[in-house]
């Protein structure tokens, strides 16, 4: 049986790992590559990069950083950020980076991820999506982009759908409300977008203890479940997380 | 492991950074190349790859690779096929209807949908080793590796079966036979047991005699 995904989320600014709380005060928690060694070893599943401040300038850093990555983890992950064209993905998945997520340029520009799954394959390709509550729209969430500041005209479940239909092969659903507030997953936005598309969707925003992810697998029926805070200070392990899950009679990579 | 002349090979399928950090990882001597020239002269055969069959098969036929594989093949020397890799290495692909390598009897088919499935099949799976080859030693029985895939080998001969793993249905995640092994999902980026299964093929004398005495 598929097992569920614990992926551990790492925001890298300036080559360094931090995590915001809404996306603000961002504090510092660490070098991202010991970060990811650390994780791995800890029997993590999956690590995702979100270059928070991903610029021209620092494309370098950036791809510095997935090599080296790549050179001491040997599980799969993804890097984010700011991309958004072909050759930015072409450069970080020959980095060693397993897939390459794209966010507010598939907004404005959906091709990027059509031309990235036929020239990438579709397995590399994931579209991060933050989505913030609103009744006014027909599945109860709206897209945002930039980080959450720049609302925009789509519905979160139809810009689901149109992504798979593209060609993307994974979406990463983080939750605007929820996000940095480790008081829960938004349950109902995980489901309804991962009962309404045919490809894995991970959960993001709002993990506080090992609970919530139980019940974004069971009630969310998510794939995978992205985690932050909860591990980068300390207050759990991956294992301690995976052995709750376990316990409560989830499939999950045992190392 | 230095003795080795280690090829891997590049036929545009994919993203071959992480085998190579693999070989790395283990000091190992290794070519990245597309040549059949290469090929030729390889002990070791690496034979990776994500991505489609038709377009695989299209790469490896324009190259002449598709030829070199079938001598390297049929000389003995060892190959370890993964994911793409382990499905051009049978006869047929129902991926576009796809002639492939012929080096194993079998067909490659598709998950289907039907049954409720998320496909492509993507993430970490168990595999049960269902005989006691020495690229499988120490590998526990039911561990997990990583997957990323939406067709999955059929060999005509169950006795090509190394490996199997339950999505939906139970399908072979590994085949062996004499001196090549082919696994669907990834080793290489399959953590610590990826990895152990890495060295087990690089250490491995390359000869097999349990099984596979129905291959073409």
């Amino acid at each position: 049986m598929l097992e569920k995904r614990v992926v551990v989320c790492l925001d890298v600014k300036d080559g360094r790992t931090t995590k915001g709380i809404r996306f603000k005060d961002n504090v510092d928690v660490g070098d991202p590559v010991e970060m990811a060694r650390h994780y791995y070893e800890d029997g993590v599943d999956e690590l995702v990069f979100y270059d928070i401040t991903a610029s021209a300038e620092r494309r370098k850093i950036r791809i510095d950083t997935v090599r080296r990555v790549a050179e001491q983890v040997f599980i799969p992950f993804s890097v984010g950020g700011g991309i958004s064209s072909r050759e930015e993905m072409r450069e970080v998945l020959l980095a060693g980076a397993e897939k390459v997520s794209v966010n507010s340029a598939a907004v404005r520009a959906p091709r990027i991820i059509s031309d990235g799954a036929s020239l990438f394959g579709s397995q590399c390709v994931v579209l991060g999506m933050d989505a913030r509550r609103d009744p006014a729209m027909p599945s109860g969430y709206r897209v945002v982009i930039d980080g959450g500041r720049t609302p925009t005209d789509l519905d979160a479940l139809e810009w689901a759908r149109k992504a798979e239909e593209l060609g993307a092969g994974e979406i990463v659903l983080n939750s605007i409300d929820a996000d940095g507030t480790r008081d829960g997953y938004e349950i109902p936005l995980t489901r309804i977008v991962s009962e309404g598309v045919g490809i894995p969707v991970v959960a993001s925003g709002g993990a506080g203890r090992p609970e919530h992810l139980l019940a974004v697998f069971e009630e969310g029926r998510a794939d995978a479940a992205l985690i932050a805070s909860m591990v980068h200070y300390g207050d759990w392990t991956i294992e301690q997380i995976k052995s709750y899950l376990r316990q409560n009679g989830l499939p999950v990579r045992v190392t | 492991m230095g003795k080795d002349r280690i090829a891997v090979l590049d036929y545009g399928a994919g993203n071959l950074s992480s085998v190579q950090n693999v070989l790395r990882h283990f000091g190992a001597d290794f070519i990245v190349t597309s040549r059949p020239v290469d090929v030729e002269a390889a002990s070791t055969l690496i034979f990776p790859g994500d991505g489609e069959a038709a377009a695989s098969m299209g790469e490896l036929r324009r190259t002449g690779l598709d030829e070199a594989l079938t001598s390297f093949h049929a000389s003995g020397r060892k190959m370890l096929g993964i994911c793409i890799g382990c499905q051009v290495i049978f006869s047929h692909s129902e991926e576009r209807d796809t002639p492939c390598l012929g080096l194993l009897p079998g067909d490659v088919r598709r998950f289907a949908r039907s049954s409720g499935l998320k496909v492509p099949h993507m993430g970490w799976n168990a595999v049960h080793f269902t005989i006691p080859h020495p690229v499988f030693e120490g590998l526990p029985q039911g561990s997990s590796y990583y997957f990323i895939h939406s067709y999955y080998p059929v060999p005509a001969d169950p006795a090509l079966a190394a490996g199997e793993t339950e999505y939906g249905e139970t399908f072979v995640s590994a085949v062996a036979s004499r001196n090549l092994v082919a696994v669907q999902f990834h080793p290489e980026k399959s953590g610590p047991v990826g990895l152990r299964l890495i060295s087990n093929f690089l250490a491995w004398d390359g000869c097999w005699d349990g099984r596979g005495a129905g291959d073409a």
